[in-house]
Protein backbone atom coordinates (compact mmCIF):
# COMPACT_ATOMS: atom_id res chain seq x y z
CA UNK A 1 0.00 0.00 0.00
CA UNK A 2 0.95 3.54 -0.85
CA UNK A 3 0.79 5.51 2.03
CA UNK A 4 -0.10 9.53 1.69
CA UNK A 5 2.26 12.01 3.82
CA UNK A 6 -0.15 12.96 5.91
CA UNK A 7 -1.18 9.06 6.59
CA UNK A 8 2.29 8.66 7.06
CA UNK A 9 2.05 11.16 9.45
CA UNK A 10 -1.03 10.42 11.01
CA UNK A 11 0.77 6.52 11.81
CA UNK A 12 4.44 7.54 12.44
CA UNK A 13 4.42 6.78 16.49
CA UNK A 14 2.94 3.38 14.97
CA UNK A 15 5.22 2.72 12.20
CA UNK A 16 8.49 4.16 14.16
CA UNK A 17 8.07 1.03 17.04
CA UNK A 18 10.34 -1.66 15.70
CA UNK A 19 7.42 -4.08 16.56
CA UNK A 20 4.26 -2.79 14.06
CA UNK A 21 6.80 -0.76 11.74
CA UNK A 22 5.35 -0.12 8.31
CA UNK A 23 4.48 -3.72 7.75
CA UNK A 24 2.43 -4.10 10.92
CA UNK A 25 0.46 -0.77 10.06
CA UNK A 26 -0.25 -2.46 6.52
CA UNK A 27 -2.16 -5.22 8.39
CA UNK A 28 -4.00 -2.83 10.39
CA UNK A 29 -5.40 -1.21 7.66
CA UNK A 30 -6.21 -4.58 6.02
CA UNK A 31 -7.74 -5.62 9.71
CA UNK A 32 -11.93 -6.27 9.70
CA UNK A 33 -12.59 -5.90 13.16
CA UNK A 34 -16.70 -6.17 14.52
CA UNK A 35 -17.17 -4.39 17.92
CA UNK A 36 -20.42 -6.15 19.51
CA UNK A 37 -21.86 -3.60 21.94
CA UNK A 38 -21.57 0.53 21.18
CA UNK A 39 -21.35 0.99 25.07
CA UNK A 40 -18.61 1.28 28.04
CA UNK A 41 -16.06 -1.40 26.42
CA UNK A 42 -17.32 -0.45 22.93
CA UNK A 43 -16.92 2.61 22.71
CA UNK A 44 -12.79 3.25 23.62
CA UNK A 45 -12.48 0.39 21.33
CA UNK A 46 -13.86 1.70 18.83
CA UNK A 47 -12.35 4.78 19.23
CA UNK A 48 -8.73 3.57 19.24
CA UNK A 49 -8.99 1.38 16.64
CA UNK A 50 -10.58 3.98 14.46
CA UNK A 51 -7.41 5.91 15.54
CA UNK A 52 -5.48 3.07 15.29
CA UNK A 53 -6.17 2.79 11.25
CA UNK A 54 -7.74 -0.38 11.42
CA UNK A 55 -9.35 -0.31 8.02
CA UNK A 56 -12.92 -2.03 8.30
CA UNK A 57 -14.91 -1.65 11.42
CA UNK A 58 -18.57 -3.46 12.15
CA UNK A 59 -20.36 -1.99 14.95
CA UNK A 60 -23.00 -3.74 16.51
CA UNK A 61 -26.28 -2.29 19.01
CA UNK A 62 -29.78 -1.97 18.70
CA UNK A 63 -30.03 1.13 21.26
CA UNK A 64 -30.28 4.62 21.71
CA UNK A 65 -28.24 6.60 23.32
CA UNK A 66 -29.20 7.37 27.25
CA UNK A 67 -28.37 10.06 29.46
CA UNK A 68 -27.17 7.32 31.78
CA UNK A 69 -24.80 5.65 29.24
CA UNK A 70 -22.53 9.37 28.81
CA UNK A 71 -21.01 8.64 32.43
CA UNK A 72 -18.71 5.61 30.64
CA UNK A 73 -19.47 5.29 27.02
CA UNK A 74 -17.55 8.29 25.91
CA UNK A 75 -17.85 7.89 21.89
CA UNK A 76 -21.52 9.48 22.83
CA UNK A 77 -22.32 13.13 23.38
CA UNK A 78 -24.81 14.93 25.90
CA UNK A 79 -26.53 15.98 21.91
CA UNK A 80 -26.80 12.05 20.74
CA UNK A 81 -28.70 11.46 23.32
CA UNK A 82 -31.91 9.52 21.85
CA UNK A 83 -29.81 8.84 18.68
CA UNK A 84 -28.80 5.41 17.78
CA UNK A 85 -25.99 4.17 19.11
CA UNK A 86 -23.76 2.63 16.22
CA UNK A 87 -24.69 5.94 14.37
CA UNK A 88 -23.14 8.03 17.05
CA UNK A 89 -20.23 6.11 17.64
CA UNK A 90 -19.94 5.89 13.39
CA UNK A 91 -19.49 9.59 13.40
CA UNK A 92 -16.69 9.91 16.12
CA UNK A 93 -14.97 7.49 14.94
CA UNK A 94 -14.67 8.58 10.82
CA UNK A 95 -13.97 12.16 12.84
CA UNK A 96 -11.26 11.02 14.22
CA UNK A 97 -9.94 9.35 11.12
CA UNK A 98 -11.57 9.34 7.63
CA UNK A 99 -9.09 6.50 6.38
CA UNK A 100 -11.77 4.01 8.33
CA UNK A 101 -14.60 2.12 6.74
CA UNK A 102 -17.39 1.92 9.38
CA UNK A 103 -20.26 -0.86 9.10
CA UNK A 104 -23.00 -0.12 11.57
CA UNK A 105 -25.40 -2.56 12.38
CA UNK A 106 -28.44 -1.23 14.56
CA UNK A 107 -30.01 -4.47 15.43
CA UNK A 108 -29.87 -7.05 18.79
CA UNK A 109 -27.54 -9.93 18.10
CA UNK A 110 -29.71 -13.07 18.21
CA UNK A 111 -28.75 -17.05 17.71
CA UNK A 112 -30.98 -17.06 14.61
CA UNK A 113 -28.40 -13.75 13.02
CA UNK A 114 -25.31 -13.85 14.38
CA UNK A 115 -23.37 -16.43 12.36
CA UNK A 116 -23.99 -13.90 9.44
CA UNK A 117 -22.81 -11.03 10.69
CA UNK A 118 -19.75 -12.26 12.51
CA UNK A 119 -18.69 -14.30 9.70
CA UNK A 120 -17.90 -10.60 7.09
CA UNK A 121 -15.01 -10.35 10.03
CA UNK A 122 -11.29 -11.34 11.18
CA UNK A 123 -11.75 -10.85 15.07
CA UNK A 124 -14.70 -9.86 17.34
CA UNK A 125 -14.29 -7.69 20.15
CA UNK A 126 -17.09 -8.86 22.50
CA UNK A 127 -18.25 -5.18 24.87
CA UNK A 128 -21.78 -6.42 25.41
CA UNK A 129 -23.22 -6.01 29.28
CA UNK A 130 -24.87 -9.54 29.33
CA UNK A 131 -23.94 -13.28 30.02
CA UNK A 132 -26.08 -14.42 27.54
CA UNK A 133 -24.63 -12.34 24.68
CA UNK A 134 -21.17 -13.05 26.30
CA UNK A 135 -21.76 -16.70 25.56
CA UNK A 136 -23.80 -16.50 22.17
CA UNK A 137 -20.54 -14.41 20.97
CA UNK A 138 -17.97 -16.94 21.82
CA UNK A 139 -20.51 -20.11 20.31
CA UNK A 140 -20.40 -17.96 17.67
CA UNK A 141 -16.76 -17.10 17.30
CA UNK A 142 -15.69 -20.79 17.65
CA UNK A 143 -18.73 -21.80 15.65
CA UNK A 144 -17.13 -19.45 12.84
CA UNK A 145 -13.48 -19.98 13.74
CA UNK A 146 -13.29 -16.33 14.45
CA UNK A 147 -10.62 -15.09 17.11
CA UNK A 148 -12.27 -12.93 19.67
CA UNK A 149 -11.67 -10.92 22.62
CA UNK A 150 -14.09 -11.14 25.87
CA UNK A 151 -14.23 -8.80 28.18
CA UNK A 152 -16.45 -7.63 31.18
CA UNK A 153 -16.80 -4.80 33.48
CA UNK A 154 -18.91 -4.64 36.82
CA UNK A 155 -18.60 -2.25 39.92
CA UNK A 156 -14.83 -1.44 39.91
CA UNK A 157 -13.70 -5.20 38.08
CA UNK A 158 -13.29 -5.88 34.74
CA UNK A 159 -11.90 -9.01 32.83
CA UNK A 160 -10.61 -9.90 29.67
CA UNK A 161 -9.29 -12.96 27.67
CA UNK A 162 -8.43 -13.36 24.24
CA UNK A 163 -9.60 -16.50 22.32
CA UNK A 164 -8.19 -18.40 19.06
CA UNK A 165 -10.82 -20.73 18.47
CA UNK A 166 -9.30 -24.36 18.59
CA UNK A 167 -6.03 -22.90 19.54
CA UNK A 168 -7.14 -21.37 22.93
CA UNK A 169 -9.65 -22.11 25.61
CA UNK A 170 -12.84 -20.61 25.27
CA UNK A 171 -14.89 -19.26 27.80
CA UNK A 172 -17.51 -22.10 27.86
CA UNK A 173 -13.71 -23.65 28.44
CA UNK A 174 -14.02 -22.35 32.11
CA UNK A 175 -17.71 -21.06 32.50
CA UNK A 176 -20.10 -23.63 31.56
CA UNK A 177 -23.44 -21.55 31.01
CA UNK A 178 -24.30 -18.23 31.90
CA UNK A 179 -25.37 -17.87 35.79
CA UNK A 180 -29.03 -18.07 36.55
CA UNK A 181 -31.24 -14.79 35.50
CA UNK A 182 -31.02 -12.34 38.13
CA UNK A 183 -28.03 -14.14 39.99
CA UNK A 184 -25.63 -11.06 38.79
CA UNK A 185 -26.48 -7.74 39.17
CA UNK A 186 -25.85 -6.22 35.79
CA UNK A 187 -24.28 -3.02 35.48
CA UNK A 188 -27.71 -0.53 35.25
CA UNK A 189 -28.34 -2.58 38.48
CA UNK A 190 -25.00 -2.76 40.81
CA UNK A 191 -23.68 0.53 39.22
CA UNK A 192 -19.62 0.88 37.52
CA UNK A 193 -17.10 3.41 38.05
CA UNK A 194 -16.82 4.97 34.29
CA UNK A 195 -12.96 5.25 33.72
CA UNK A 196 -12.77 1.22 34.17
CA UNK A 197 -14.62 0.67 30.66
CA UNK A 198 -11.70 2.68 29.41
CA UNK A 199 -9.09 1.04 31.64
CA UNK A 200 -11.27 -2.48 30.30
CA UNK A 201 -12.40 -1.93 26.35
CA UNK A 202 -8.56 0.04 25.44
CA UNK A 203 -6.85 -3.51 26.53
CA UNK A 204 -9.74 -5.04 24.49
CA UNK A 205 -8.58 -2.72 21.97
CA UNK A 206 -4.61 -3.07 22.52
CA UNK A 207 -5.53 -7.18 22.12
CA UNK A 208 -7.20 -6.83 18.77
CA UNK A 209 -4.40 -4.73 17.17
CA UNK A 210 -1.29 -6.95 18.48
CA UNK A 211 -3.73 -10.21 17.05
CA UNK A 212 -3.65 -7.70 13.17
CA UNK A 213 0.36 -7.22 13.65
CA UNK A 214 1.06 -10.85 15.06
CA UNK A 215 2.91 -9.60 18.13
CA UNK A 216 3.97 -10.24 21.40
CA UNK A 217 1.45 -12.86 23.66
CA UNK A 218 -1.75 -12.29 23.55
CA UNK A 219 -4.26 -13.07 26.30
CA UNK A 220 -4.94 -16.43 25.25
CA UNK A 221 -5.20 -18.79 27.99
CA UNK A 222 -5.29 -16.29 30.57
CA UNK A 223 -7.80 -14.13 32.21
CA UNK A 224 -6.91 -10.78 33.37
CA UNK A 225 -8.43 -9.54 35.98
CA UNK A 226 -8.44 -6.32 37.67
CA UNK A 227 -10.11 -4.76 41.02
CA UNK A 228 -9.84 -0.66 40.61
CA UNK A 229 -11.01 -0.24 44.23
CA UNK A 230 -7.18 -1.25 44.88
CA UNK A 231 -5.92 -1.02 41.55
CA UNK A 232 -4.52 -4.71 41.50
CA UNK A 233 -4.42 -6.53 38.73
CA UNK A 234 -4.32 -10.96 38.36
CA UNK A 235 -3.42 -13.27 35.39
CA UNK A 236 -5.54 -16.56 35.86
CA UNK A 237 -3.63 -19.36 33.85
CA UNK A 238 -6.33 -21.45 31.80
CA UNK A 239 -6.44 -24.40 29.33
CA UNK A 240 -8.45 -26.17 27.25
CA UNK A 241 -10.83 -28.32 28.14
CA UNK A 242 -11.45 -31.74 26.85
CA UNK A 243 -14.66 -31.46 28.04
CA UNK A 244 -15.95 -28.28 26.74
CA UNK A 245 -19.47 -28.57 25.51
CA UNK A 246 -18.72 -26.14 22.90
CA UNK A 247 -14.80 -26.91 21.97
CA UNK A 248 -13.88 -30.11 23.43
CA UNK A 249 -13.53 -33.34 21.74
CA UNK A 250 -17.38 -34.40 21.94
CA UNK A 251 -19.03 -31.14 22.07
CA UNK A 252 -22.79 -31.23 22.78
CA UNK A 253 -23.48 -27.72 21.93
CA UNK A 254 -23.52 -27.90 18.53
CA UNK A 255 -26.09 -25.08 17.85
CA UNK A 256 -26.40 -21.51 18.97
CA UNK A 257 -29.23 -20.91 21.81
CA UNK A 258 -30.73 -18.04 23.11
CA UNK A 259 -30.43 -17.56 26.61
CA UNK A 260 -32.99 -15.48 28.64
CA UNK A 261 -31.93 -11.46 28.75
CA UNK A 262 -31.83 -9.84 31.80
CA UNK A 263 -29.75 -7.19 31.14
CA UNK A 264 -30.25 -3.57 32.12
CA UNK A 265 -33.68 -3.52 33.35
CA UNK A 266 -33.11 -0.39 35.49
CA UNK A 267 -32.13 3.25 34.12
CA UNK B 1 32.56 5.67 -0.48
CA UNK B 2 29.60 5.48 -2.37
CA UNK B 3 31.65 3.68 -4.92
CA UNK B 4 31.81 0.44 -2.46
CA UNK B 5 28.44 0.11 -2.18
CA UNK B 6 25.66 -0.09 -5.21
CA UNK B 7 22.80 2.02 -3.50
CA UNK B 8 19.23 0.42 -4.27
CA UNK B 9 17.72 3.82 -3.58
CA UNK B 10 18.04 7.27 -1.89
CA UNK B 11 16.19 9.30 0.26
CA UNK B 12 16.35 13.16 0.67
CA UNK B 13 15.67 14.08 4.05
CA UNK B 14 17.17 17.31 4.49
CA UNK B 15 14.33 19.37 6.78
CA UNK B 16 12.87 16.42 7.93
CA UNK B 17 12.82 16.08 11.17
CA UNK B 18 12.46 13.63 14.46
CA UNK B 19 10.93 11.01 14.15
CA UNK B 20 9.36 11.61 10.40
CA UNK B 21 12.61 10.48 9.04
CA UNK B 22 12.67 7.52 10.57
CA UNK B 23 9.10 7.22 8.86
CA UNK B 24 10.28 7.75 5.67
CA UNK B 25 13.51 5.97 6.27
CA UNK B 26 11.50 2.83 7.09
CA UNK B 27 9.02 3.19 4.26
CA UNK B 28 11.93 3.54 1.63
CA UNK B 29 13.43 0.59 3.73
CA UNK B 30 10.13 -1.43 3.24
CA UNK B 31 10.59 -1.03 -0.16
CA UNK B 32 13.82 -3.02 -1.22
CA UNK B 33 15.32 -6.43 -0.44
CA UNK B 34 17.52 -7.85 2.03
CA UNK B 35 21.29 -7.23 1.63
CA UNK B 36 20.85 -4.11 -0.50
CA UNK B 37 21.85 -0.63 0.28
CA UNK B 38 19.64 2.32 0.81
CA UNK B 39 20.90 5.99 1.31
CA UNK B 40 19.50 8.36 3.13
CA UNK B 41 20.46 12.00 3.69
CA UNK B 42 20.28 13.22 7.09
CA UNK B 43 20.27 17.03 8.62
CA UNK B 44 22.97 17.48 11.30
CA UNK B 45 22.05 17.59 15.01
CA UNK B 46 19.06 15.26 16.46
CA UNK B 47 18.43 13.54 12.83
CA UNK B 48 21.93 12.55 12.43
CA UNK B 49 22.47 11.91 16.11
CA UNK B 50 19.09 9.63 16.30
CA UNK B 51 18.12 7.45 13.10
CA UNK B 52 20.88 5.71 12.40
CA UNK B 53 21.10 3.81 15.96
CA UNK B 54 17.25 3.67 15.86
CA UNK B 55 18.24 1.87 11.88
CA UNK B 56 20.80 -0.29 13.71
CA UNK B 57 18.24 -1.62 16.27
CA UNK B 58 15.73 -2.48 13.77
CA UNK B 59 18.50 -5.25 12.31
CA UNK B 60 19.89 -2.96 9.81
CA UNK B 61 23.47 -2.83 8.90
CA UNK B 62 25.08 1.00 9.14
CA UNK B 63 27.65 1.02 6.21
CA UNK B 64 28.95 4.57 6.41
CA UNK B 65 28.16 8.30 7.69
CA UNK B 66 29.53 10.79 5.78
CA UNK B 67 29.49 14.74 5.77
CA UNK B 68 28.47 16.34 2.91
CA UNK B 69 29.41 19.85 1.42
CA UNK B 70 26.21 21.51 3.07
CA UNK B 71 26.66 20.14 6.63
CA UNK B 72 24.22 17.53 5.92
CA UNK B 73 25.04 13.82 6.21
CA UNK B 74 24.79 10.86 3.59
CA UNK B 75 24.28 7.55 5.53
CA UNK B 76 24.43 3.86 3.69
CA UNK B 77 22.10 1.39 5.29
CA UNK B 78 22.28 -2.49 4.26
CA UNK B 79 18.30 -3.77 4.66
CA UNK B 80 18.76 -6.83 7.36
CA UNK B 81 16.89 -10.28 6.22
Amino acid sequence: MNYSAEQLERYSRHIILQEVGVEGQEKIGAARVLIVGAGGLGSPAALYLAAAGVGTIGIVDGDVVDLSNLQRQIAHYTKDVGREKVLSAEEKMVAINPDVKVQTHRMLLKAANIREVIRDYDFVLDGTDNFPTKFLVNDACVMENIPFSHGGILRFDGQTMTVLPGRSSCYRCTFRQPPPPDAVPTCSQAGVLGAIAGMLGTIQAAETLKYFIGTGELLTDTLLSFNALNMTFRRVPLRRQDSCPLCGSKPTITELVDYEQTACVIK
Amino acid sequence: MSAEHEIAASKNLRGVNCPMNLVYTKVAMSEINPGEVLEIILDDGPPINNVPGSVKKEGHEVLSQARLDDGAWSVLVRKGG
